[in-house]
């Protein structure tokens, strides 16, 4: 019985047996204790065949209602060029594993040496690591890299308007990994940094993370923040979007010693979650600290320019319990998308999707304001998103936008709902949402 | 075929675009709005580049990898199976793609029933009650297993319980996630045939032990055969059981974790079930674990309704939190479930039995010139320590580098660390038998070759894009970055 994917005829199978010396290949499992050998039967469907899976997932598809996305929170929906998913199909990519031998494997420790170029110059900090699985474990990590960093100091404190999704998965690690985490607390949608002075007079605060653009969608003030902290001896990372990065003030320009976040936001499709992009940048002394593959450049035996995984004294593999972290896999082949969507893009087409974004969205609020039913909540500068007050009754206005095709506002708080726009909107879709938000 | 070593930002052209998009017809100048201290001062220096420059630049790179398209890749614990195409394509379907992680549940439906649907298929494979799917990779499993962990004697009011044992031969990602997850960890010996001491063992197993981390088979791809008594030792000692399920290719149609007394388990999407490994990643750890565990999961789950509808589960008293921002790696679940169903109750039986003949014909095809540590038939890897014949000085680095030259990629070298030369080879069921025999003729030509030829053996490769790249000088005076190399040949 051989199948598609699995090739063995009855005469390889006899032919292999023989030289194993052998009778059958249940005697290749003799060693495992006959209490525990499975003789039942797997809780699955029949095989299927190519076109009866194709039918079965286009049946579970029509399941589906693909919305035109007016919400945020995490996910964008951005556009993503043809080029890309093209590109991602060459197999030579995406059948390989992590680069370990580095001769066959110069295309993906190049996209990787270009992906840590781009992520380094979008965030302006020195050197980034070769890509984490989300921004929130990303957030997590950087917080390890700041309490390791730090002498004999293990609290980290993380600001209330940082996207509280991502603030569970840090609580979750610094709970399990015995690092004491307190929050900054938000005032009129920005972070209070007010209160910040006197968490560090206690002196052990390692580290401290804000967003750039916050769960508002607001663009934080970060000024003199960093200062502050280093004179406690404490680092700053900062949570933030590549592709804002490219009209936003960067953590760099704020000085911050980490940048980490979700490069979602680069062109990748919203796929109900994932797989998206983690990333972290640092300062060049905090790149030991730093979790994950790295990839340099060097030469070999010929002088030739080549690239390979570096500064692998820090990984677990090699350093075991003792790593800075324990990833290994982590998302490489959504590197490549980012670095294929840059490239792509350039500076101009970056500053372009913002610049539709932000008007599309300044467009959206000023309808929504005008229209008396929906109201500001705070006075603050936002690019892409930011939320605003409504009496309507969300959960039927959302129900009757997904009848008519639309993603609303995600309601964040009761009665608040937050709104994203992207350079996938039309003028004219911002116009539907509205008028049916006032039908509904 | 030419050879190209530019970088992306080497063939860049001030004014050229790869892009298009559409007008701007909002009267609104938002970023006018934002003040300009909060803006972006600094230049922003990235390519500019045409759409073909940055196709035919991507495309010349990828001619210089070798993935399972490109050839055999016995990359031990690694398991590089075929990754079928019409799941990439499933995949793509802009009916989940285009799916927002939180657009209403009754929007998704379609999604959430896949969803659902592998938590079951791999509870049935695993023999465990249930697993979450939010972990992204593997290492990110064995970390959220080891936080069920802790979780589970937290609220038992258990505080000692602050270690955890590991194999000496485990993979480094065990004691790493250990630490991560605030455990200590103790290591256990193995036995001169890889297996865990049991003798070893019992002395460890006291009131402070978390549980003990194992795979079985284990990193020498040898079955444990005392597991029932270890299980039966750790449970006895108020401890849990943790699968590493990096190994569990071979057990595919022969045996379920749990059945073993396994408590928790990890499974790497991206081995037993087929979806690539993308150079690093996506993968995707789903999570199982026995029934009194369930509620320790972390959010969000999927579960199905009373009304035969499917719903997310964001808050639970028992939760240990949340590993990830949304879903987990959803793209990657959805190839592993069309392999499942594309293979079935019955053709997935085939999977472990075939993995595990194709590494028993290479081993015994093989050892009379490479030294076989450990006799005994392997389960679906299993590890050489270099050359019978070391005479001549050839490693098993020269080795593994002098078989990119004949067209494979290189086994997983000097791990584990139990032997000096280690090479562990790992096939996987999708390999014929006429790929086997030619990965074969060509180890016996190389073990040939470093008994007469020595030196063209640790001159290696020669065919390659590059060879022998300096790492040291990269780990001294690391340059990570286009910027920092323009600063380097300043």
């Amino acid at each position: 019985m051989s199948n598609r994917y699995i090739p063995h005829t009855d005469a390889d199978k006899a032919r292999m047996l023989e030289r194993i010396g052998v009778g059958s290949v249940d005697e290749l499992y003799n060693d495992v204790p006959q209490q525990v050998v499975f003789r039942g039967e797997y809780d699955l469907p029949e095989g299927m065949s190519e076109p009866e899976l194709r039918e079965w997932f286009a049946k579970l598809g029509a399941a589906n209602n693909v919305l035109k996305v007016f919400g945020g929170n995490g996910a964008y929906d951005h556009y993503s060029p043809s080029v890309i998913s093209h590109l991602l199909e060459r197999s030579e990519f995406y059948t390989a594993y992590t680069p370990y031998q580095p001769e066959i494997s110069q295309g993906t420790l190049q996209y990787i040496f270009e992906y840590q170029s781009m992520i380094s110059e979008l965030t302006g900090m020195e050197s980034a690591n070769a890509s984490m699985y989300d921004g929130a474990t990303a957030a997590a990590e950087s917080m390890f890299m700041m309490v390791a960093s730090a002498r004999k100091k293990n609290r980290v404190l993380v600001s209330a308007t940082l996207l509280p999704q991502v603030r569970r998965v840090i609580a979750t690690y610094m709970k399990f990994h015995g690092v004491e985490l307190t929050e900054l607390p938000a005032k009129d949608g920005v972070t209070d940094f007010g209160v910040l002075d006197a968490e560090l007079a206690k002196g052990d605060v390692a580290g401290v993370m804000v967003p750039s653009v916050n769960r508002y969608g607001i663009v934080e003030d970060l000024t003199g923040v960093a200062d502050r902290i280093r004179a406690a001896k404490g680092a700053l990372a900062v949570y933030c979007d590549p592709s804002a990065l490219a009209v936003l003030k960067t953590p760099g320009e704020w000085d911050a010693d980490i940048a980490c976040g979700d490069g979602q936001t680069l062109g990748m499709p919203l796929q109900f979650g994932g797989p998206y992009l983690g990333f972290i940048a640092c300062r060049k002394d905090m790149l030991r600290k730093m979790p994950g593959r790295v990839v340099g450049a060097t030469v070999d035996r010929d002088g030739k320019r080549c690239y390979v995984l570096t500064l692998q004294a820090r990984e677990q593999h090699i350093r075991r319990q003792k790593a800075t972290s324990n990833i290994c896999s982590n998302q490489s082949l959504m590197a490549l998308y980012a670095t294929v969507y840059v490239a792509l893009m350039g500076p101009e087409g970056l500053k372009e999707v913002n610049r539709l974004s932000c008007d599309g969205a300044h467009y959206l609020y000023n309808q929504l304001l005008a229209t008396g039913k929906f109201h500001a909540v705070y006075d603050k500068p936002f690019l892409k998103e930011f939320v605003v007050k409504t009496d309507l009754d969300v959960k039927r206005v959302n129900r009757y936008l997904a009848d008519h095709g639309y993603m609303g506002g995600v309601e964040i708080e009761p009665g608040v709902l937050e709104f994203a726009v992207t350079e996938k909107r039309t003028k004219e879709e911002i116009d539907t949402l509205v008028k049916l938000m006032l039908e509904a | 075929m030419k050879e190209y070593d530019k970088l992306i930002f080497e063939i860049s052209r001030p004014g050229r675009k790869g892009y298009e998009l559409p007008a701007d017809r909002y009267a609104t100048d938002g970023l006018g709005a934002i003040p300009a201290s909060l803006r972006r001062d600094e230049p922003l220096d990235l390519p500019e580049v045409s759409e073909l420059d940055v196709v035919r630049h991507y495309t010349n790179l990828s001619n210089k990898n070798f993935g399972v398209d490109t050839g055999f890749y016995p990359l031990g614990s690694c398991t590089m199976k075929y990754n079928p195409k019409i799941n990439e394509e499933l995949a793509s379907m802009r009916e989940f793609s285009g799916l927002h992680p939180l657009q209403p549940a009754e929007t998704a439906q379609g999604a959430l029933e896949l969803y659902w649907n592998l938590q079951r298929a791999l509870s049935s494979l695993a023999g465990l009650e249930e697993f979450t799917l939010n972990p992204y990779a593997g290492a990110h499993g064995e970390l959220t297993g080891l936080m069920v962990m802790r979780r589970y004697h937290e609220l038992r009011g258990d505080d000692k319980r602050t270690k955890v044992i590991v194999p000496d031969t485990a993979h480094g990602t065990n004691p790493a996630s250990a630490m991560v997850a605030g455990l200590e960890v103790v290591e256990v010996k193995s036995k001169p045939n890889g297996s865990i001491d049991v003798e070893d063992l019992k002395p460890l197993l006291d009131d402070t032990v978390a549980g003990i981390m194992m795979t079985n088979p284990n990193t020498l791809g040898m079955f444990e055969t005392e597991i029932m008594e270890i299980a039966e030792l750790v449970h006895k000692a108020g401890g849990l059981l943790y699968y590493d399920g990096a190994n569990f290719n071979p057990l595919l149609g022969k045996v379920r974790p749990g059945d073993m007394g396994f408590d928790i388990m990890h499974i790497n999407l991206h081995k037993t079930f087929s979806t690539p490994h993308g150079g690093g990643g996506p993968g995707s750890g789903p999570v199982g674990v026995a029934r009194n565990l369930v509620d320790l999961l972390p959010m969000p789950r999927v579960v199905k309704n009373e009304d035969g509808t499917f719903g997310v589960l964001t808050d639970g008293d028992k939760s240990l939190g949340s590993v990830s921002t949304f879903f987990g790696n959803f793209g990657v679940m959805m190839k592993a479930y069309a392999y499942i169903l594309s293979l079935g109750r019955d053709n997935i039986k085939e999977v472990g039995p075939m993995a595990v003949l194709n590494a028993n014909y290479i081993k015994e095809s093989l050892k009379d010139l490479y030294k076989l540590p450990i006799e005994g038939h392997c389960k679906h890897e299993f590890v050489f320590d270099g050359l019978a014949d070391k005479s001549t000085g050839v490693t098993t680095l020269n080795v593994a580098k002098r078989l990119l030259d004949y067209g494979f990629h290189a086994p997983t070298i000097y791990f584990p660390l139990l032997f000096h030369e280690s090479m562990m080879i790992e096939p996987t069921e999708t390999e014929s038998l006429e790929t086997l025999d030619e990965f074969i003729d060509v180890m016996r030509k190389v073990a040939i070759e470093a008994a007469e030829d020595p030196e063209s053996v640790k001159n290696a490769p020669l065919t390659t894009p590059i060879s022998h790249p300096d790492e040291t000088t990269a780990a001294k005076k690391p340059i990570l970055s286009y910027k920092q190399m323009c600063e380097a040949n300043n």
